[in-house]
């Protein structure tokens, strides 16, 4: 973007200011700290000029929105057109009382739906299995079976409203339930529409919720790819997730590398089941958190566009501009939220939030300012979503598109995530890919040396956290907390056996039979899953099939 | 030679939680404080920690739970943990546990609990200063 002669000048003037201007100031007072690093471990300069980005080509590495690169989004009108979907990832307690809160969003402004499951349905076990006691709709809705997703979604229009659906292990079987109330509701399945997280290689070394093993992980989560891309022409059948690899303790440069290397391998296990790659990709999505780093945040945004563009491009010869895209769901950033002086995390998701936008997400969740407590009060969750509403009505952030671009700071920024991440990449490659990475415990090593780096720095006061390790309070400000009734265990345990005393378990046993069959032939399990919904086999009971064939995942242990 | 024994520790993961940043910074932060660390991964029954605790032959067990159920399964691996005989092994815990469950929680004989934002150095600290005396 600049001639040589300029950026000699610039540097000539820049070496003046060093040594001039600048000792004069340093002498009164020296910078806070001896060097500034952001938290992917950057060193952080003074000032950037356009030095550090002299080789930056606007048309090749900027381009124009909707247009490859896509670094400035992958809508050519963006914000302008539509703002982004505001989605409140939610769920406690029973299918009702979830559906009730759903209600609420969709009445205060919401735009999509969210679900979050409880740990047995996570994790594939009925409410009644003895590892569900004690976990019943805690952290997220019981769905033991098609009955509840019925009550869950009741008075919901499908072809409507889009649901995305925080599922991995068992997301065939969810996605088979969705697809089963759909058919009920008469909703043409090409109407549909919505996401499936069923990212699995992130659960085994990120999230850990893992059922089965990698491989027949692996085989599920391409079966779910390929039904969507032959069926449900709207649903997005994988959110590839660096939001929990992030909470994990990766840094932003990680997050976004491993999520891309899962993207990578998802890709290329598609193709090997023989879709085109234009077939699929135009329907694989994202999902990434923010922190408060603002910078950091939009820069690595902008820098997952153009690189997932790249790949798609030169690694796997994708023909259609649409593969190319990387649309993205973000989230703010739980593990940031903090238990002291709750309130403040309101202010914390704000930045947080406005670095997603300027970075250009298609869909966001902020977070409730008692995240760090409990599940989020009602109150809590409308404070959340109206910081969504002031950054799209009031900031003006979303009336230009890519506002950022164009700064020394967020384009050098942009150039070394990319560049970074690249190197991450081919490490990767070297090493044999995302399994035998997993296997060799690399990604459980790099995230767990991270965390255990910012928690160094926070315990010794080198990174502040506003109310934890300064700015302390002695008077505590209690807020109100979400509580699930233990009542809700017993009467979802209830309707589950009621549920099996009263449904025909002949026609359950033969098609658990079936789909026994089909899991040993090694098919696509999906229409023989939604079979089996249909039939009200339970969540359990279907699991529980393929842990038989697949056998269970046994976590590998790296501290 | 008694004294020489470093400080055994089990660092548990109970119920289907999979939050386990927490617990493996803290197993570190004790292992670099030069703590014998056994951690269990993830998806523990009561059953298996305790056992885990008896056959480890540990001093201390640190418990981690970000999900909401402590109130089921806390009980249950105290009532484990003295039907074993483990009486003089000291257990903590750490999490998300609101403010007004911890009476209930030391009341069963969890001697503290550690909220978000605890440092490690807290933890390591209050480990040494309540190790129990072995006979």
């Amino acid at each position: 973007m600049f001639d040589e002669e300029k950026i000699n000048e610039i540097r000539k003037e820049r070496e003046r200011w060093e040594n001039i201007t600048l000792p004069k100031w340093m002498g009164q007072r020296l910078e806070r700290k001896s060097e500034f690093r952001n938290h992917s471990d950057m060193l952080i300069k003074r000032i950037y000029t356009p030095e550090d980005i002299k080789d930056l080509d606007y048309m090749r590495d900027l381009g124009f929105p909707g247009e490859y690169p896509f670094t400035r989004g992958v809508h050519a009108t963006m914000y302008r057109g539509r703002l982004w979907t505001m989605r409140q990832f939610s769920g406690y307690g029973t299918a009702q009382q979830t559906n009730q809160r759903f209600k609420y969003l969709l009445k205060e402004g919401e735009t999509g739906l969210s679900i979050a499951f409880d740990y047995p349905t996570i994790m594939g076990y009925d409410s009644d299995h003895p590892m569900a006691r004690g976990e019943v709709g805690i952290c997220g809705v019981a769905v033991a079976s098609l009955k509840d997703m019925e009550i869950l979604l009741d008075g919901i229009p499908l072809d409507k409203v889009t649901t995305s659906m925080t599922i991995n292990g068992p997301a065939a079987m969810l996605l088979a339930m969705y697809v089963a109330v759909g058919d009920k509701q008469s909703v043409p399945r090409e109407k549909l529409g919505g996401t499936t997280q069923n990212d699995m290689l992130k659960e085994f070394f990120a999230q850990n919720l893992c059922i089965f093993p990698p491989k027949p992980s692996l085989k599920l989560v391409t079966d779910i790819i390929e039904y969507c891309t032959r069926h449900l022409p709207r649903w997005n059948p994988i959110s590839i997730s660096g939001y929990h690899i992030r909470e994990a303790g990766a840094n932003a440069l990680q997050e976004l590398a491993f999520t891309l290397y899962d993207g990578i391998t998802y890709v290329e296990s598609a193709m090997e089941r023989g879709l085109n790659v234009d077939a699929f990709a135009p329907r694989l999505s994202f999902f990434f958190a923010s922190h408060n780093n603002l910078f950091e945040e939009i820069a690595k945004f902008r820098a997952a566009r153009r690189l997932w563009a790249k790949i798609m491009k030169e690694r796997f010869h994708a023909k259609n501009p649409r593969s190319m895209w990387m649309r993205m769901h973000v989230q703010t950033s739980g593990c940031t939220l903090t238990a002291h002086q709750p309130l403040n995390n309101i202010i914390r998701v704000t930045i947080q939030a406005l670095a997603a936008v300027l970075g250009g997400t298609q869909s966001l969740h902020t977070n409730s300012f008692d995240e760090a407590l409990c599940l989020p009060t009602e109150e809590a969750v409308r404070v959340a979503l109206r910081t969504q509403q002031i950054i799209a009505h009031e900031s003006g952030a979303a009336d230009t598109i890519d506002p950022l671009a164009g700064s020394y700071y967020i384009e050098y920024l942009t150039n070394e995530m990319e560049e970074q991440a690249m190197n991450y990449i081919q490490k990767i490659d070297n090493m044999g890919g995302a399994i035998a990475a997993i296997e060799k415990g690399f990604f459980q090593k790099e995230i767990a040396d991270s965390a255990y780096k910012y928690q160094r720095e926070t315990d010794e006061k080198k990174r502040i956290i506003v109310g934890v390790n300064d700015y302390k309070t002695e008077e505590t400000h209690p807020i109100p907390i979400l509580r699930v009734d233990p009542k809700v265990e017993k009467e979802q345990v209830a309707k589950l056996q009621k549920l099996r005393r009263e449904r025909d378990n002949r026609k359950v046993n033969e098609v658990l039979e079936k789909l026994h069959y089909a899991t040993e032939k090694d098919e696509n399990l999906m229409p023989t899953i939604i079979e089996a919904v249909k039939s009200y086999a339970t969540l359990g009971e279907i699991c529980g099939v393929l842990r038989k064939v697949y056998g269970e995942y046994k976590e590998l242990i790296v501290i | 030679m008694q004294s020489k024994r470093k400080i055994r520790i089990l660092i548990a993961k109970p119920g289907l939680d999979s939050h386990d940043r927490g617990a493996k910074i803290v197993a570190r932060a004790l292992r670099d404080a030069g703590m014998e660390v056994i951690y269990t991964g993830l998806r523990q029954t009561p059953e298996q920690i305790v056992e885990t605790a008896l056959q480890e032959d540990v001093d201390v067990i640190g418990l981690s739970i970000l999900s909401g159920a402590h109130k089921a399964l806390f009980p249950r691996i105290m009532e484990l943990v003295k039907q074993k005989g483990l009486t003089d092994v000291m257990v903590f815990a750490g999490g998300i546990i609101p403010e007004e469950d911890i009476p209930e929680m030391k009341k069963l004989g969890i001697k503290e609990i550690f909220g978000p934002g605890t440092p490690t150095e807290t933890i390591v600290q209050f480990v040494f200063e309540h190790i129990p005396k072995r006979t």
